[in-house]
């Protein structure tokens, strides 16, 4: 079966976001770029699919700018096949985004999309059930676990509460969860042969879609700072302070 | 035009968070129906008519809306949308599941995990992990809206509204509940707990969490964790507080042995007060805590326990 795989390229995890001065967004001139870490846990759910001879071929997609080549060439590193840019300006919204990656998949006609559930700069959590509505195949969202069984897929999902296991009829959109897998790192030499590898690149304008946006933001400002705190001697001041300044016990 | 919001229930009872989002959903405007869509939840539908401001509950019964799966609800649900103004849903792992394939069918674009209302179209909402609050205006006709729950109060329940029981229509989805297993607890839930007690790596195995439930008993409040204590196996991981886990407001929030990388905080630095007992006087939890205390939680945790 054929996997196709979503990818975004978002501002690394562990970068400390600054809100630019006129308010209008946050600012991501010089700053390290990476995969979005959910997307990564996605490409490594459909090579280790791959390694079991369950997917025939693992194609990675990205929308936005020529920049997202870096990405799609560390989802080949880690062992896509071959890749497809659908070539936009970055940021579009999630249901533009899932418009185009549902033409994508209208083309390559998968068995399987694998998306993380949510890109840690937006945190919209949103373009996987998006690309499912639009496909009109059935969802299996924050996965934690996927078994293959003929064209059904088994998911166990995480959700308030504890897991749920859920099936679903193939051709289907899985949204990965955090605890699905450990993803692996490229190799020096895997990321010499990525280079290779085929990536096409797609006018995202040509799709048919209206990339006219449909939320408009007005402003991008930084959260209310907290008060620095005081490092108390002892549990006694703990709860004098609880009891008596903060009364909250 | 009315606003439609969806119940967050299991069936047994209505949860808290409905009547939080209900207070956003009032935020955009008035005339509220309230749905609930479940099997055999009387319960949940007399709490629903309770809620103040709640015009009218909708009522969906279908045995398969037990374990509602997006599917099959989302088709009802895009039937009933176009006399909508708003659709308004908690951003728990339900809302999240649902919403966004029925804003995609109606085609507009959603609004997610709202935490603060402008106007009728224009909402706040933490993006980046909670480093920047976006005001983001939406144009669709329909605005399609999750609320973070932590970020509104409850409202009153001294209402009685009419309930209105509504026909489901055929589903032919493909997707089936095969089964669940939660987590049991007799402690409030950490997403509306009043305390919550937390830890991370610091606790070192799962039995030491016993030290923080004791804590956490004697507070009323519930418990939560950092990624590393659930990755690690200590805890289960629908205990997690942060980015990818829940997100928490609590009136007081206690983080043992957990350093505060960015993810976490994203979870938790909305509450009221927050407490660290940390042994590293350098870690980042300290530069948003109220109150620290460095040293050994294992002295420190059961010392508070025993003093309140």
């Amino acid at each position: 079966m054929k996997v196709l795989v979503a990818v975004k390229r978002v501002i690394d995890y562990n970068v400390k976001v600054r809100v630019k001065s006129d308010n209008s967004a946050v600012d991501l001139a010089n700053v390290k770029m990476a995969i979005n870490p959910f997307c990564e846990i996605a490409v490594e759910e459909a090579v280790r699919l791959k390694e079991q001879g369950v997917a025939t071929e693992v194609v990675a997609v990205s929308v936005g700018s020529d920049a997202c080549q870096e990405q799609l060439r560390t989802a080949l590193a880690l062992g896509a096949d071959r890749a497809v840019l659908v070539k936009t300006e970055d940021g579009l919204d999630s249901l533009l985004v899932a418009k185009l990656l549902a033409k994508v998949c209208e083309q390559e006609s998968p068995d399987l999309a694998i998306l993380g559930k949510q890109a840690i700069d937006s945190d919209n959590n949103q373009t996987g059930q998006m690309l499912a509505a639009l496909s009109d195949w059935p969802q299996a969202t924050f996965a934690s676990k996927l078994v293959v069984e003929g064209r059904e897929l088994l998911v166990t999902r995480e959700v308030d509460g504890g897991l749920e296991t859920i099936a679903v009829a193939l051709p289907a959109v899985v949204t990965t969860d955090l605890r699905l897998n450990e993803p692996r790192y490229a190799t020096l030499p895997n990321i010499m042969k990525a280079k290779r590898k085929p990536l096409d690149v797609l006018d995202g304008a040509a799709l048919g879609v209206d990339l006219a946006p449909r939320v408009k933001v007005l402003k991008v400002a930084a959260p209310a700072a907290r008060q620095g705190g005081e490092i108390l001697d002892g549990v006694d001041a703990l709860v004098d302070k609880l009891r008596n300044q903060a009364k909250v016990i | 035009m009315s606003i439609l919001v969806i119940a967050e229930h299991d069936n047994k009872h209505l949860k808290p968070e409905t009547a939080r989002v209900l207070s956003a959903a009032l935020a955009m405007g008035d005339d509220i129906h309230l749905l609930v869509a479940g099997h055999q939840c009387q319960e949940v539908i007399r709490a629903a008519t309770e809620l103040d401001g709640v015009a009218k509950v909708l009522v969906l019964d279908e045995a398969r809306f037990a374990h509602p799966l997006p599917e099959g609800l989302s088709q009802t649900l895009v039937a009933l949308a176009p006399a909508y103004s708003h659709l308004v849903a908690a951003s728990s792992t339900t809302g999240k599941n649902l919403i966004p394939r029925i804003a995609a069918l109606l085609d507009v674009a959603q609004i997610s995990d709202i935490v603060a209302v402008e106007s009728a179209d224009t909402f706040c909402r933490p993006i980046y992990a909670g480093n920047a609050i976006a005001t983001v205006q939406a144009l669709d006709p329909i605005k399609v809206v999750t609320v973070r729950p932590a970020a509104f109060e409850a409202t009153g329940s001294a209402n009685s509204a009419p309930v209105e029981n509504l026909a489901a229509g055929q589903d032919n989805s493909r997707s089936r509940f095969v089964s669940a297993e939660l987590t049991e607890s007799e402690r409030p839930e950490l997403a509306s707990a009043r305390v919550v007690v937390s830890g991370g790596r610091g606790l070192q195995s799962g039995d030491n969490f016993k030290m923080l439930e004791a804590l956490a008993d004697k507070l009323g409040g519930a418990i939560g964790a950092s990624r590393a204590a659930v990755d690690a196996g200590f805890v289960p991981n629908d205990w997690q507080v942060g980015q990818t886990g829940k997100i928490v407001a609590p009136d007081l929030y206690i983080a043992v042995g957990i350093s505060g990388a960015i993810q976490h905080l994203a979870g938790m630095k909305d509450s009221k007060v927050i407490v660290a007992i940390n042994k590293d006087p350098e870690a980042p939890i300290f530069q948003v805590a109220d109150y620290g205390l460095v040293g050994d939680l294992f002295e420190l945790v059961p010392e508070l326990t025993r003093k309140l």
